[in-house]
C-alpha cells in the first residue's frame, strides 16, 4: 500500500474572462472567481480512485499559496483526500513563486510524509508552465510518468499510458514515482455540498516555507504581461475578381 | 409541505442552491427560478407525490453536475487539444 501526495493549485476559474492589469505587471485577480486547476482535479480524482481500489493507503493534498488556497484544499478533501497540507506563501513572495520552488516544496514534503506516489496536474491553466512534475521527479531522483491518460498498478510498480504527439506511449515505472495527469486520465467527481461540509472536519496542517527550509528567492523576473493580439475584422468583397486581386496583393496565391 | 419529506425537500433545495452558484447565466436567475418551482409545489400534501418530486429533483442535481463537468471538459479540450 502506498501513500499518495497530490499537488493542487488555486487558479482563476476557467470560465472567467482574464483581464491584464493596466501596468502590465500581471492579470487582475482581485474579486475574481478562483477554483482548483482543472488538471489538478483530475490528479486528485486519480489519487482518490487509487485509494478506493486499495492501491493507496492515504491521500494527502498539498497547496502552496495565500490563505485562500485552503478553500482549494477543502475541495480536494471533499473529493476524497484524507488530509491536507497548506504551505503558506503570501503577497510578494507568491507573485514570484515559480514551478521550481513548488517542486522543491513538493519534494521536501514527499520525503517528510514518506509518500510513494506524487500526482500533479500536467500544468496549471494560469501560467501553463508544465514543469512542476518534471522538476519534482528530478529533485527526488524518482522516475516520472508525465501526461498520464491511464495509470495501473502492476507488480510493485506502475504501468502508465502517456499522451505523446501523435499517439500513446506505455511505460513501466518502479515506485516511488511522480505522475502528471492529462485531460483524459479520468472524469473528476463533483465536490458535493455535504462532502464540502464533512471536509471541514478533516485535518489541515499549515506549514511555512521556512519550516521546510526551502529557498523561494525569485529566479525569474516578469518584464511585461500583455493581451494576445486581437483578431482583425474581415471584409466582404463584391466579386470574385476583387477577391483574387486582394489575395494576390496579400501574397496568398 | 408534508412533514415526513420536509428534511429531504430542504436538503434538495440547499443542494440545488449550491449548484446554482456556478450557473452560466448567473446565480440570481437560477435562484429565482428554483424558488418559483419550489413555491409552486409547496402545497402538495400527498407524501407519495412529494416523494416522486424529490426523486425528480435528485435527477436534476445529477444532470446539472454532468452539465458542469462536460462544460469544463469541453473548454479544456478546446483550449489545449483542438489544433484546428
Amino acid at each position: 500500500m502506498s501513500r499518495v501526495l497530490v499537488g493542487v493549485k488555486r487558479v482563476i476559474d476557467y470560465a472567467v474572462k482574464i483581464r491584464v492589469k493596466p501596468d502590465k505587471t500581471g492579470v487582475v485577480t482581485d474579486g475574481v472567481k478562483h477554483s482548483m486547476n482543472p488538471f489538478d482535479e483530475i490528479a486528485v480524482e486519480e489519487a482518490v480512485r487509487m485509494k478506493e481500489k486499495k492501491i493507496a493507503s492515504e491521500v494527502i493534498a498539498v497547496s502552496c499559496g495565500p490563505a485562500q488556497a485552503q478553500e482549494t484544499l477543502r475541495t480536494a478533501l471533499a473529493m476524497g483526500a484524507d488530509r491536507a497540507i497548506h504551505v503558506e506563501v503570501a503577497g510578494k513572495e507568491y507573485e514570484t513563486l515559480q514551478p521550481l520552488h513548488v517542486a522543491k516544496i513538493l519534494a521536501k514534503l514527499s520525503k517528510d510524509e514518506k509518500a510513494d506516489i506524487v500526482i500533479v496536474g500536467k500544468q496549471a491553466i494560469d501560467d501553463d508552465s508544465n514543469q512542476t512534475a518534471q522538476m519534482t521527479a528530478a529533485l527526488l531522483d524518482w522516475p516520472q510518468a508525465t501526461f498520464a491518460s491511464k495509470v495501473e498498478k502492476t507488480g510493485d510498480g506502475l504501468t502508465v499510458t502517456r499522451e505523446i504527439d501523435g499517439g500513446l506511449e506505455v511505460i513501466k515505472t518502479k515506485l516511488p514515482a511522480v505522475v502528471s495527469a492529462d485531460l483524459r486520465l479520468n472524469e473528476p467527481r463533483y465536490a458535493t455540498l455535504p462532502n464540502i461540509m464533512k471536509a471541514k472536519k478533516k485535518p489541515l496542517k499549515k506549514v511555512t516555507v521556512k519550516d521546510l527550509g526551502v529557498d523561494i528567492a525569485p529566479r525569474i523576473k516578469v518584464l511585461s504581461v500583455e493581451d494576445p493580439p486581437v483578431r482583425q475584422a474581415g471584409s466582404i468583397v463584391p466579386d470574385v475578381d476583387t477577391l483574387v486581386a486582394k489575395l494576390k496583393e496579400g501574397g496568398h496565391v | 409541505m408534508s412533514q415526513p419529506h420536509r428534511r429531504a425537500v430542504l436538503n434538495l433545495y440547499k443542494t440545488l442552491l449550491y449548484l446554482g452558484r456556478e450557473w452560466p447565466q448567473g446565480y440570481d436567475l437560477f435562484r429565482k427560478r428554483l424558488h418559483k418551482v419550489f413555491t409552486k409545489n409547496s402545497g402538495e400534501e400527498n407524501p407519495e407525490k412529494v416523494k416522486i418530486m424529490v426523486k425528480h429533483g435528485e435527477f436534476v442535481v445529477k444532470e446539472i453536475e454532468a452539465l458542469y463537468k462536460l462544460k469544463k471538459y469541453r473548454a479544456m479540450k478546446k483550449r489545449y487539444y483542438d489544433e484546428n
